[in-house]
């Protein structure tokens, strides 16, 4: 039973690999210029490309897609850690208050500052709204413990207010702000550069494969506290690492992408799926659906209202809110 | 039973004093703001119309602010106090369960549609129906799964469906940019810039609402002792919470439909008047009424005063008021 399953992930993580290398090339062969599929190769490799292939490729689609994977992978991962923690498999990151915090900290800066700083600071800008929000929705659901509900109440109100001071933002500011503004809310990765790249890398080097070393302690806490406890686990110790790598990964990808929504839901689900429960399998398996999910909706909101390049949010949101009401139905047919 | 009043008579002396406060914060609303008024004006207005500026701020401005104020956030009040019943979840509200947010949507829906074709009663339907769709969905989906309705997955539902609906709503807005404009307006909850006609065309709904609310007292209480004893009563159980549900749509529909979304007025004030009048619901909805009324209208009095000359939208002020409260009731309460 046991190999059978570490075979079956085996298997599913390398299908999941070689389809996620596949819509890749496709993503960053199409586009409002085509690019012939060996062509982009050479222009990747560096093996004499024509030159013209070679910085649309280079400076504008790869990165923009290096993006996509990583962002994607994290908020999948986020996801999949906060469903565990809070024992609901229809939690994500956007419910302890990352996006609100980010999205007020992100609009603030575009529409308080008026172009005073460097676009390249609001990625960080809107990290630390992110952070300082999931920390006053912890410190604020801390009543001897953080209970998962509790915790999720406390950021719905969180997200209330900061939505209310996003929209009072976006009132007070000009209209032309106000559109940008709205542009970054739905989650857009249109325009990302290396430099991107290079701010988000470190956050996934380091909390990506600590996650995965913590998998073991989501399950123990997927058993309910009682049991838990009973289970020789510090509960409320591994929640709070828990709830801190995930917050930390999904605000870095809220901050370089905005709130792009549902990927932390979808993508476990799918991996749930796949390779069931047990959170070491799951995690890498969802990280792929994660990448691959953001790939795709990034390429359609770059191709199918093309020369429009609208928010890669907006597909996440129009394949996920479906998605939730599925899940839904099925637990209710289970 | 614990509160604050304890006979009827006290309740009923509260209740008209309530009416006399409500009266005086429309009043108040009249008067005070950027231009300020005296009364003399006000009756000057209506029985002297001479067209002058002052006489037309306080006929197409001030006067219908301070009725839609009273009528939202009265419609608001009793919603959420309704909805919480019906769900048994402290926390039920209209925002909560993404009621607000598929309004919205609905309506940008049509906007970018049928740009300036649709009239504001059509809006108003329209508005109606987003009301009723999402809050439908959420209601399955929250009571889906074995272990029936729970606070927890109504909550995430709601959060869910109300993320869903607003990503497409900023969508919407984004690839049609004329819509952007006359969107923002429903965005943030305001009852700035409605005039009168607007206020004449929720008043038949709300007023249904509010007159249904005003008997329903007595069957709210029996469904809050549990679907089981309300059975055992010779209650129809179904009947009862479909008329609720009804109730729910229409006032919180119309309320969106003319302020937009305007958040925890339907927390604190039913869970404040619980506090001073006890269970029983026969007294809550009508408090719920002329206490939420006037809530909204000092909230936007105070809204105007805030940045002067520029004015907070009073969705704005009601939620950095609502969310400490909502902290507070979250974290009273013994969950698990």
């Amino acid at each position: 039973m046991n190999n059978y399953q570490s075979k079956r992930t085996f298997v599913t993580i390398v299908v999941l690999s070689l389809v996620l290398l596949c819509s890749t090339l496709l993503s960053l062969s199409l586009g409002s210029m085509k690019i012939p599929p060996m062509q982009v190769m050479r222009a990747v490799l560096h093996i004499n490309p024509d030159p013209a292939y070679e910085v649309v490729v280079q400076n504008l689609r790869l990165p923009r897609i290096v993006i996509a994977i990583l962002v994607g992978a994290s908020l999948a991962i986020a996801g999949a850690i906060l469903q565990g923690v809070v024992r609901n498999p229809l939690a994500s990151p956007d419910l302890i208050g990352v996006t609100g915090g980010a999205s007020v900290a992100a609009v603030g800066f575009i529409t308080l500052t008026a172009g005073q700083f460097s676009i390249q600071w609001l990625p960080f800008v809107a990290m630390f709204g992110a952070f300082i929000a999931a920390g006053l929705n912890y410190v604020l659901a801390w009543k001897n413990g953080v209970t998962p509900l509790r915790l999720i109440l406390i950021g719905i109100a969180i997200a209330s207010a900061m939505s209310a001071l996003t929209s009072f933002l976006l009132l007070t500011g000009p209209i032309y702000l106000a559109s940008q503004a709205l542009g970054w809310i739905t989650g857009s990765i249109y325009g990302t550069s290396w430099t991107h790249v290079l701010a988000f890398l470190p956050w996934v080097v380091i909390f990506i494969p600590l996650a995965l070393f913590y998998a073991k302690n989501i399950n123990v806490q997927q058993l309910g506290d009682a049991t838990a406890i009973g289970l020789g686990s510090r509960i409320q110790k591994d929640r709070l690492i828990l709830i801190a790598i995930s917050v930390i990964l999904s605000g870095a990808a809220v901050g370089v992408a905005g709130g792009i929504g549902f990927i932390g839901l979808m993508a476990p689900h799918l991996a749930r799926r796949l390779v069931g429960p047990i959170y070491g399998r799951l995690l890498p398996v969802s990280a792929l659906f994660g990448a691959l999910l953001l790939v795709l909706a990034d390429f359609a909101a770059r191709t199918i209202f093309d020369p429009l390049d609208i928010p890669a949010g907006i597909f996440t949101a129009a394949i996920g809110g479906p998605f939730f009401l599925y899940i839904l139905y099925r637990k209710k047919k289970v | 039973m614990l509160s604050l009043l304890n006979t009827p008579l006290k309740k009923t002396i509260v209740l008209i004093v309530g009416i006399l406060l409500l009266a005086l914060s429309m009043l108040a609303s009249v008067l005070f703001g950027l231009n300020q008024f005296s009364l003399a004006m006000l009756t000057d207005a209506y029985q002297h119309f001479q067209g002058t500026n002052e006489q037309l701020i306080i006929r197409d401005t001030r006067v219908p602010r301070a009725l839609i104020g009273a009528i939202v956030g009265g419609s608001l009040a009793i919603s959420g106090a309704l909805m919480q019943a019906l769900t048994k979840n402290p926390l039920a509200s209209p925002s909560l369960f993404g009621i607000n947010a598929g309004a919205v949507l609905f309506i940008a829906i049509a906007i970018s549609l049928f740009g300036a074709q649709v009239s504001f009663v059509q809006l108003i339907w329209i508005a109606f129906l987003g009301a009723a769709v999402t809050s439908a969905i959420v209601y399955i989906m929250g009571s889906a799964g074995g272990d029936g309705m729970n606070p927890l997955k109504i909550t995430i539902s709601g959060a869910a469906v109300a993320a869903f609906a607003s990503s497409v709503t900023s969508g919407i807005m984004l690839v049609d940019g004329k819509s952007l404009e006359q969107l923002l307006y429903w965005l943030v909850g305001s009852v700035q810039g409605r005039s009168i006609d607007h206020f004449l065309m929720i008043l038949p709904y709300a007023a249904i609402g509010w007159i249904v609310s005003m008997f329903i007292g007595g069957s709210v209480n029996i469904l809050a002792m549990g679907d089981e004893v309300a059975t055992g009563l010779g209650q129809r159980i179904g009947w009862i919470k479909a008329v609720i549900a009804i109730l729910i749509v229409i006032l919180a529909g119309s309320a969106v439909a003319i302020a937009g979304p305007i958040s925890f007025v339907c927390i604190i004030i039913p869970h404040t008047v619980r506090y001073v009048v006890g269970n029983n619901y026969k007294w809550i909805l009508p408090y719920c009424a002329v206490y939420g009324g006037i809530l909204l209208i000092l909230a936007d009095i105070v809204s105007r005063f805030v940045l002067m000359p520029k004015e907070v939208p009073v969705g704005v002020a009601t939620a950095l008021i609502g969310v400490p409260f909502f902290i507070f009731i979250a974290r009273r309460r013994k969950y698990e």
